[in-house]
């Protein structure tokens, strides 16, 4: 093995492991202020509405409607209340579709 | 006593790799993807496997790859890699919130499988979430993306081309999937994806600011403009 790719794979992995650590381990067991703590509560759902858009739109480079049919499919399902695995499946084959026909 | 805590254990890690398996299918592209490009980038198959297995972390990852191929330097692309996982202060002192009270060695532990998927997975269970229901989420993906990593150079090929693109939608119908739910139940819920939504739009699209940032800064806003608005109403009585 590359010494220097061992290197780098090393140094990736101790940059990326402790903002995954820190907190978890620093804040165990601490009361922190109400407000602050509400915030934290807050993160999961902006975190996932940030992760949605825009890239849900923008996963193929230059074609919208692949990405626009991609999420009618997962909000129309999810909505419809299919739990997550079926709106992940359902959107896959959907999308597969209409790969095939255009 | 011990019996019961166990089998409580057990199911509630089952119910982790079950909610974990939407994860392990939504990485699987990118990990076939990922070692199919290590391999074109010269890694070997065992410098592929170790930095999925020491590094899980897809975005920074692929970064890496064109980094290497550009011939810049381990402390720039170290330094990068530091710089795009930065979000994951913000996920892991929310999953504090949501985690129950554990050893600090086991919390340790699973930091290791915080990545945006398991977090969103873990973050967004009703109530608290257990130790052994995060191992369960964590393990799963972690598994799904290193084993894929090793398919993917192995056979130096990725998916059909139809299917490899069709699944480029597998992790966003996941957050979908793990979203709408909570919206039905809660308004708020509902302001705090359409805010970070928005802001992530109107600050990566006019290129304002790098993906991985621009993640954070709508997060961070929308959280507190959300819950500053939510307690002014309150308070004023509406």
């Amino acid at each position: 093995m590359n010494t220097s790719i061992l290197l780098l794979i090393v140094g990736m992995a101790v940059v990326t492991y402790i903002p995954r650590m820190l907190p978890l381990t620093l804040l165990e067991g601490k009361e922190l202020p109400e407000f602050l703590q509400s915030v934290l509560r807050n993160i999961p759902y902006a975190v996932l509405g940030a992760l949605i858009f825009p890239g849900i739109l923008l996963i193929r480079e230059g074609d919208i409607w692949f990405g626009l049919v991609g999420a009618a499919a997962a909000f129309t399902l999810a909505i419809a209340g299919a739990n997550v695995m079926v709106v992940v499946i359902g959107s896959i084959l959907l999308l597969s579709l209409y790969h095939l026909m255009i | 006593m011990q019996a019961a805590a166990a089998s409580s254990q057990r199911s509630e890690f089952k119910s982790g790799l079950h909610a974990g398996m939407s994860i392990a299918v939504g990485y699987m592209p990118i990990a076939l993807t990922f070692g199919l490009l290590a391999k074109t980038t010269g890694l070997s198959l065992a410098e592929t496997v170790l930095m999925s297995l020491l590094v899980f972390a897809g975005a920074s990852q692929y970064i890496s790859l064109s980094l290497i191929a550009a011939g810049v330097g381990i402390a720039v692309i170290i330094f990068n890699t530091f710089i795009v996982n930065i979000r994951h202060f913000l996920m892991s002192a929310s999953l504090n919130e949501k985690m129950e009270k554990d050893s600090l060695g086991k919390k340790a532990l699973y930091a290791f499988g915080l990545t945006d998927e398991t977090f969103s997975v873990i973050a967004t269970r009703e109530g608290k979430s257990t130790t052994s229901f995060a191992f369960g989420v964590m393990l799963i993906a972690y598994g799904s993306w290193v084993i894929n990593s090793g398919i993917g150079h192995l056979i130096g090929a990725s998916l059909p081309v139809f299917l490899q693109a069709a699944m480029s939608i597998a992790l966003y119908a996941m957050f979908v999937g793990l979203l709408i739910p909570s919206v039905k139940k809660s308004v708020k819920v509902f302001y705090l994806a359409l805010t970070a939504g928005a802001l992530n739009s109107i600050l990566t699209l006019s290129g304002a600011l790098e993906a991985g940032w621009s993640i954070i800064a709508a997060t961070l806003v929308s959280s507190i403009i959300v819950e500053v608005v939510l307690l002014a109403r309150r308070r004023a009585g509406f």
